[in-house]
């Protein structure tokens, strides 16, 4: 069965839609005609596929976590390696397909924003592979913090707009892409990150990263003759979880669990868990889930891992938690932490920060579990960009 | 004319002077920006002092406010122009009381178009306040006349594809786009905003709109007489350039 969500004019329940400006209007309308057409079309199917396997590394393994798995006590941990990919994320599966999307409506000039520069690197990757202009917003805050990402960026022939303005970080980035893209739009392709944005992004971002699911759902049938009891994965706008989730939607015997940044503790107002602890909002297009003050005024996000420090979330998720499809949780930078150098050491796997969120929520989940429960965790990237950030931390 | 000022920048009090002053400099319609921390259409001048107004932590209910203190000195028509958050957090039904009962005309919502919380603009439109929408140089023939016909208070016409900030060049289309806009407006003015700065642009405007909506330059004056404390009087005579009456 297909799940129809969203609706035809981009909700998901009452979140989603088009909050935006009049001039984007018309241009969203024609991306979404646009995508409709490619979905219907063989030869973009073909294209995205060639492209994902030949050039980005696909399939991804799904690997049983022996050592973890035993240290945990219980429950048969597996991880979908989208680590290996090419760039070092799951972000590389979204940046090919919208890639030659753009390419197919004839634009030639890209515009992205980038947290933890995961996305800004597989942008400006698949920019390098299609001759096309590469224009990557990014907060100064997260220069700094992901410097090795900026310096790839710009290797692959990218320009980084440095974004000073609010809490220079992803949300003020995506608020300056956005205000180039309005700019720019005759030119221009917006080529957003995560399944946030207006519609048609969060379904679109959705279609392209539901690989990571459909490939784990008839590997681990392969492997295990049955389905896991649990997703686990990350989520900072909820692309890497969304796209394990979507494919085990109907699968209702299999729990999705999202797991958020509690940066520095709940209590202390300085996190990112916007399912968790936020509130119903609206930013950057789409009604969702936001980190607010009580005038509507958009938090200052925080944790460690900068592909998570984003105050909103993806309208999808906010439908999936309101309808109790998904839960959602949250855990501290420290746990992070703690969970990236585990990880490291029992299966000899350096994770990014960000999906490190996802590891830690493991021993609380093993609670739950029986013996042979199977868990599989969306290891959306690897940690090679996190290790200069954590060397300068004492620990 | 219509000038746009934030509210709060640099002072609330002080804006309540720089709306009289506004108003007795001849603007005929007074936008009030209500300060929001991710303005995503609007450019670096108001980013400025939307964020030096949200440091004073000027808030919604503080501008309707203001509209309310203000409307026992004067009855120039005041327009809010406001993001969607600070109205869904406010609530939106209580929100258009509310502005009625302050004395406000209506409202702009550059992140709000027709056919999203479509209650809202319903329950706006039976209680006559104006929710302001606008046309673009992006927006096809077809739909601008469905908004037209939609629209109440004035139609914000979009100079051009972009975000709010002074230019000095504006598209050489511009004037041909009005006139379109105009034939299929009927009886709801048509005013122009995004852009205008000048005098000079002002007075080439003027034959092809109902007026002309000025934000940017507005608030650079604000920020340039901040220093001399007469910003009041500066951006009162700056109106009036504009509207070419040299004094
Ligand atoms: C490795 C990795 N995982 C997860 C994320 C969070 O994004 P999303 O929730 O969209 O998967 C990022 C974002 O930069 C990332 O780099």
């Amino acid at each position: 069965m297909k799940t129809f969500l969203p609706d035809k004019s981009g909700h998901y329940g009452v979140f989603g839609g088009q909050y935006m400006p009049e001039t984007l209007m018309t241009p969203l309308r024609d991306l979404e005609a646009a995508y409709r057409k490619m979905r219907r079309d063989a030869s973009f199917k073909r294209e995205v596929e060639y492209y994902l396997r030949s050039y980005a590394g696909r399939p991804t393994p799904l690997y049983f976590c022996r050592q973890l798995s035993s240290i945990l006590g219980r429950g048969k941990i597996y991880l979908k390696r989208e680590d290996l990919l090419h760039t070092g994320s799951h972000k590389i599966n979204n940046a090919l397909a919208q890639g030659i999307l753009a390419r197919r409506m004839g634009k030639k000039r890209i515009v992205a924003e980038t947290g933890a520069g995961q996305h800004g690197v597989a942008t400006a990757t698949v920019c390098a592979l299609f001759g096309l202009e590469c224009h990557v917003y990014m907060g100064t805050e997260d220069m700094e913090r992901q410097a090795l990402n900026v310096y790839r960026m710009k290797l692959l022939g990218a320009r980084v707009v440095p974004v000073t303005s609010g809490s220079k970080t992803l949300k003020d980035a995506m608020s300056e892409a956005i205000r180039d893209w309005v700019t720019n739009v005759k030119t221009t392709y917006y080529l957003l990150g995560s399944v946030g944005g207006p519609h048609p992004y969060p379904e679109m971002v959705r279609d392209f990263q539901t690989v990571i699911g459909k490939e784990a759902r008839q590997q681990v049938l392969k492997i295990e003759g049955r389905l896991p009891k649990y997703l686990v994965a990350c989520v900072g706008g909820g692309s890497n979880s969304i796209g394990l989730f979507h494919p085990f939607f109907n699968d209702r015997s299999v729990r999705f669990l999202g797991v958020e940044a509690a940066g520095f503790g709940l209590k202390t107002g300085r996190h990112s868990a916007t399912l968790v602890a936020g509130r119903v909002g609206v930013l950057h297009g789409a009604k969702s889930f936001l980190l607010q003050d009580k005038e509507g005024q958009v938090k200052i996000a925080h944790s460690v891992a900068a592909g998570l420090d984003y105050p909103g979330v993806g309208p999808e998720h906010a439908y999936y938690r309101q309808t109790g499809r998904a839960q959602y949780a949250a855990v501290t930078d420290r746990e992070a932490v703690e969970a990236f150098g585990l990880l490291s050491r029992t299966e000899g796997i350096i994770p990014a920060l960000e999906s490190s969120h996802a590891l830690a929520y493991l021993p609380k989940l093993a609670r739950h579990l029986k013996k042979n429960d199977i868990v599989i965790v969306c290891l959306s990237g690897r940690g090679d960009k996190d290790a200069n950030t954590l060397s300068h931390e004492s620990h | 004319m219509i000038p746009f000022v934030t509210a709060g920048y640099p002072g609330l009090a002080a804006t309540e002077k720089i709306v009289l002053g506004l108003e007795a400099a001849g603007a005929d319609v007074i936008e009030l920006g209500v300060p929001f921390s991710d303005p995503i259409a609007d450019g670096p001048v108001i980013q400025m002092s939307s964020f030096e107004a949200l440091k004073k932590g000027v808030t919604l209910k503080d501008v309707l406010g203001m509209v309310r203190r203000l409307r026992r000195r004067t009855q120039v028509p005041l327009v809010a122009m406001t993001y969607f958050n600070p109205v869904l957090q406010y609530g939106p039904r209580r929100f258009v009381g509310d502005a009625l009962t302050a004395g406000l005309d209506g409202v702009i919502i550059p992140d709000l178009p027709p056919q999203e919380e479509k209650d809202f603009q319903a329950e706006a439109r039976r209680k006559g306040f104006a929710v302001v929408l606008f046309i673009s140089p992006t927006t096809p023939p077809a739909r601008a006349r469905a908004i037209a016909k939609r629209a109440k208070g004035f139609i914000y016409f979009v100079s051009l594809a972009g975000v709010t900030g002074a230019r000095r060049k504006l598209p050489a289309d511009l004037k041909a786009r009005l006139t379109a806009t105009k034939r299929i407006a009927g009886r709801t003015p048509v005013c122009v905003g995004f852009g205008v700065s000048s005098p000079k642009q002002v007075r080439e405007l003027g034959p092809y709109c109902d007026g002309v909506i000025v934000g940017s330059a507005v608030v650079n004056k604000i920020r340039e007489g901040l220093r001399s404390k007469d910003y009041v009087a500066k951006v009162a005579a700056f109106i009036r350039n504009l509207k070419g009456e040299h004094v």
